[in-house]
This record gives structure tokens, sequence and C-alpha cells, in this order.
């Protein structure tokens, strides 16, 4: 009878390791890396700048010129438009020359907010003929404006 | 007999399955994180539709316009003929960075202009525009 809870006891402390502090711990680790870590990601529009010095030349047929003014209007070719018809325009001038370049030419003193504005109008019809055609190429140019 | 095994029972909670959970989740946060380096200026971002994630997180080099169009790279404040040279380096430390430009809304875009000719100069290629997700 002894020798039998005698066993019993040995087997027990064998087998049971503290496990319960190693919980607690990775519990702390984990709370510090969850407040710390921001999970607002860097959003943003991409472009790719074309390298110094370099600088393309095309056939005036190929460019399509959007130009914003200090005031915010838009022209495309030699037309005022409405902010809401930009996206229906590039797409359409586009579309009937699929190796157009859309160039957004800015004023100096115009608005950031309404350059991103037009720059983000253009993207979304360019997004729009990808979704036709996976292989269509975004051909984007921000023209450098004189200082 | 009987009583004794219905104690065992109800006396154990298995914890130990706890810990290879938490840790799990624990290196799926140890390895998404990214300390913000830098503070950087109070700006009002401009909104997009067409805003995308960038996704490589590391190569990032952010790059702060606020309102009064001053210029703030890595927590210095610049001017427009420092950006350069900043720039040159961080390229030959890693070729593939990516510039992200933080402007306010309300600022010129006169300055955001020059400053990209700046970064032509120092053959930092891939910009980003910071906006927010406009629905």
């Amino acid at each position: 009878m002894a020798l039998s809870i005698q066993k019993k006891q040995h087997y027990r402390q064998e087998a049971e390791i503290p496990t319960a502090s190693l919980a607690d711990i990775v519990f702390l680790l984990l709370i510090f890396f969850l407040v710390t870590t921001s999970m607002n990601p860097d959003k943003g529009l991409g472009m790719t700048l074309p390298p110094p010095g370099e600088e393309v030349k095309l056939t005036k047929k190929n460019i399509l010129s959007v130009y914003v003014n200090a005031q915010g209007q838009i022209l495309v070719g030699d037309k005022v438009i409405p902010i809401e018809n930009l996206k229906e325009t590039v797409e359409k001038r586009i579309r009937e020359n699929p190796k157009l370049v859309v160039s957004l030419i800015t004023d100096v003193d115009a608005k950031y907010s309404s350059m991103i504005d037009a720059l983000d109008r253009i993207k979304i019809s360019f997004e729009e003929l990808k979704k036709e055609n996976p292989q269509f190429k975004e051909r984007i140019s921000l023209a450098t404006p004189v200082f | 007999m009987k009583i004794e095994s219905k104690n065992k029972g109800s006396s154990k909670i298995p914890t130990a399955s706890i810990a290879d959970i938490v840790f799990l989740l624990l290196i799926f946060f140890m390895s998404v994180t990214v300390f913000k380096e830098y503070q950087g200026l109070r700006v009002e971002l401009p909104a997009a539709k067409a805003t995308k994630k960038i996704e490589k997180k590391r190569m990032i080099t952010h790059i702060w316009i606020d309102a009064q169009n001053h210029i703030n790279i890595d927590d210095m404040m610049v001017n427009l003929e420092q950006v350069t040279p900043i720039l040159k380096k961080k390229m030959i430390e890693n070729p593939a960075t990516i510039v992200s430009i933080r402007a306010d809304s309300r600022s010129k875009y006169g300055v955001v202009a020059r400053l990209l000719e700046k970064l032509k100069d120092a053959n930092a290629l891939r910009v980003n525009f910071a906006t927010l997700t406009k629905s």
C-alpha cells in the first residue's frame, strides 16, 4: 500500500513542467508588439520619375496635355472641363489612341491637393483600361514647370 | 475510486497550448512591426481614390512638406539644396529606396515640383505621393 502511493507521487513530479508562467511572459511581449504596431500602412499614389537629363521626345499626336492652373481649373488639350469629367475624357482619348502619354502640367502656384486630385482621376482611368487588358501600361508624365 | 477520478478531471486545465498559440501571434507581430523612426511634421494629407499600399515598408524614406512649405527629412528641417546630397546617400545605402512625399494638401505644387527635380538629380526615381483613401 505504502509503496504504491510513493510510486504515484514520483510519476507526477516527473510529468509536470511549469509552463504556466511562460504564457504570461509571452502575453506581455505580445501586448507590447500589439500596441507598438501601426496598422495603418503607408499608402499613396506611386510614380516613377524619368532619369535626369533624359528627355523623351514624343510626337505631339501621342501626348495628351492636362493642365491644372492656380485656381484648380482643368484644361484638357484646349478645352476647360469640369474635374468630374476628367476621368471619362482621358479614358476616351486613350481608347482612341492606346499609345497616348498623359502629361500632367501643374501651375507652380496651384494647390497640391488639386494636382493630386487630377493625378488620381488620370490614374483611375488607366486602371479601368488595365481591367480590360492587364498588359496595358500606365503612361503618366509629370511635367516640370518653369520656375 | 470513482470520486478520485472525477476530482482529477476537473482540477487540470490545459494551459500548455496557450503558450504555443500566443507565441505564434507574437512571432507574427514581431515580424510585421516596423518601428516609426521619425516624428515628421503635422500634415493634412490629400485624399485619392486610386490610393495603393506600399508593399516594401522597410525601403521607404519619408519627406514631409507642411502647409508653410517647410521641408523635413528624417526629422531634420532642410533646404531644397540639401535634399539631393541626403537622398544620394540614401540611394547608396539602398538603391531600391522609395521616397514617400507626405505633403500637406494646402501646400503649393511649386515646392513639390522643385523637390521632384532634386529627387531626379539624386536618382531617387521611385516616388509615392502619400494620400488618404477616399471612398
